[in-house]
């Protein structure tokens, strides 16, 4: 469970992008997270596992207060937190294999590391989760060689082989076409309820956070100014966190109808 | 048509100019043509064609701006005795002489590889650590500071003050010149890979951060595979200066076939002198070519 008590972030400039965030996250539920560019969605999964620091409140993990923690802790305590990246943040010099097996940095020493040497059951475990992703004869490409929905997929099995409990996920899809958006939201959805992971989905997209999530949250100016379910997202309340639109299309329930892929 | 567009159209467009006011643009220009005047002709060379137009009479001066403009002199009988002895030099050329003193360039030429081969090496190996210290986004702020510094101290001694200043503590010889490439190795190269660390794709090292890896091994899987392709560029582009620097500071006694073709000048033995000048060259277009093929290779 993850539980954030008035989370607050204010920039060295000044801007303050977020404000007394109070939330709850159970074991297992995904929620998305919507709201304009510049609301403070990266801002708050950032601030979880502190890529960027608080300024005041607490993110509390499964009891341990994450915001309280020293450099060495806080190492260990990012293992439990997987993250995904919009632009996937892979190291694209690396192999497939060694972006996945990066997941387990936090488990393995320098020198192994270093050499390459991770312990097989690593190396098993990257395998099954390429294979579920259907990358597994992808595993020795380079990472630059693939496509945005392969690469986003190779950034999934990086953060799943951390074997986290909460998935920190940002802007998975906004660099990819439709179809492969929905393909990754639903592989992202599926391995969630797979292993009961709970997870924050940073998305633009609000017909695809409705069609995948439980829980929608909507921010806007660093304050939570929605929090519900997909079915209550109306047109006052997309006003309310985007400004004044047309909104009927953008709520009109999208049909899920590729079943194809993943 | 709205009035603000009513009044442009018909109306030229020129490009803003970058300086703002005209009188400061025309200024800078008329202050840089007459310091350029004043500096290379100068007063004296003024005065002196104003007395021949016969404006002014015999032994006029400026006054006290004599002293900071007298510009630069040129000596022209003694431009053509040096004549005489460039055709010898360029002579010497048409007819290298490889063989007379061949022992001693071979003696050279092993110097200066080692040298090359050994302060590029050695350098490198001291620059990867100056450099991660030297990165603004990986390093703490006093390591960044203390690692420009040595980076800035490198930089501002050129290797010819450092290789004289060797010279006279350690004595004649490669040791000398070995010492003051690894130096200056370290100017240019941590410089040039702490920049590259410094621009490097900020997300692939913060998701390898988010992993809860070591400092250490976000360098190793975040940074390192970024900037791995530049480093070898750069290396082997040191490589290079390296040998060419050490052709130079064997005329400070830093050894190496810099020492060498000191002692051809020194005895006026042009076609020798010649024929190092060949080889250097012939072994820097080999070096260029090398470290081209493999800057194409690496991607």
């Amino acid at each position: 469970m993850l539980q954030l008590n008035g989370l607050t972030k204010v920039y060295n400039t000044g801007d303050k992008a977020l404000s007394d965030v109070t939330l709850t996250i159970p074991d297992g539920q995904v929620v998305a997270l919507i709201g304009p560019s510049g609301a403070g969605k990266s801002t708050l999964i950032r601030s979880v596992n502190r890529l960027v620091e608080p300024t005041s409140g607490s993110a509390v993990l499964d009891d341990v207060n994450i915001t309280a923690l020293g450099a060495g802790a806080l190492r260990k305590q990012r293992r439990n937190m997987g993250m995904i990246f919009q632009e996937y943040a892979l190291v694209e010099r690396l192999t497939v294999m060694e972006n996945v097996l990066s997941g387990r940095l936090g488990y393995v020493g320098f020198w192994r590391s270093f050499l390459r040497k991770f312990p097989q059951s690593d190396v098993d475990e990257a395998y099954r989760l390429l294979d579920r992703v259907g990358l597994l004869a992808m595993a020795d490409k380079r990472a630059d060689e693939l496509s945005g929905g392969q690469r986003q997929r190779v950034g999934i099995c990086r953060a799943l082989i951390q074997n986290p409990s909460l998935l920190l996920v940002d802007e998975p899809t906004a660099s990819l076409d439709p179809k492969t958006s929905r393909q990754i939201m639903r592989l992202i959805c599926e391995l969630c309820s797979e292993r009961g992971l709970a997870a924050i989905i940073n998305i633009h997209d609000v017909a695809l956070a409705q069609m995948f999530v439980e829980r929608v949250i909507g921010l806007e100016l660093g304050k939570v100014v929605f929090d519900g379910g997909p079915g209550d997202l109306t047109a006052e309340v997309l006003t309310q966190i985007y400004g004044a639109e047309d909104w009927e299309a953008t709520i009109e329930k999208v049909e899920d109808d590729d079943e194809d892929a993943v | 048509m709205s009035v603000a567009l009513e009044s442009q159209i018909g109306t030229a467009w020129k490009k803003p100019p970058f300086i703002k006011s005209r009188a400061l643009r025309i200024g800078i220009l008329v202050t840089v043509v007459l310091y350029v005047f004043l500096a290379t002709i100068g007063t004296k060379g003024l005065a002196n064609y104003l007395e021949y137009l016969g404006v002014v009479g015999d032994g006029f001066k400026f006054g006290t701006i004599d002293r900071y403009f007298t510009g630069i002199d040129v000596n022209w009988s003694r431009i053509q005795r040096g004549l005489a002895r460039g055709q010898e030099f360029v002579g010497g050329f048409l007819s290298p002489d490889f063989t007379s003193r061949w022992d001693h360039i071979v003696q050279g030429m092993y110097e200066s590889v080692v040298m090359t081969v050994g302060s590029t090496v050695v350098g490198i190996g001291v620059s990867i650590p100056i450099a991660l210290g030297a990165a603004r986004n990986i390093a703490p702020l006093p390591v960044y500071l203390i690692c420009r510094f040595i980076i800035t101290i490198s930089r501002a001694l050129n290797e010819l003050i450092v290789a004289i200043i060797l010279v006279a503590i350690l004595g004649f010889g490669p040791l000398a010149g070995f010492i003051t490439l690894s130096f200056a190795t370290i100017g240019f190269l941590a410089k040039l890979l702490a920049e590259e660390i410094e621009d490097m794709n900020k997300v692939q090292a913060e998701a390898v951060q988010s992993t809860g890896a070591t400092w250490l091994q976000r360098i190793n899987f975040g940074v390192q595979p970024q900037v791995m392709p530049r480093l070898i560029g750069l290396s082997m582009y040191r490589l290079d200066i390296n040998f060419r620097e050490s052709a130079v500071l064997g005329l400070v006694g830093a050894g190496g076939i810099g020492a060498t073709l000191n002692t051809a000048f020194d005895r006026y033995e042009f076609d020798t002198v010649a024929a190092i000048l060949l080889i250097i060259i012939a072994t820097v277009m080999v070096l260029e070519y090398l470290s081209g093929l493999i800057r194409t290779r690496i991607k």
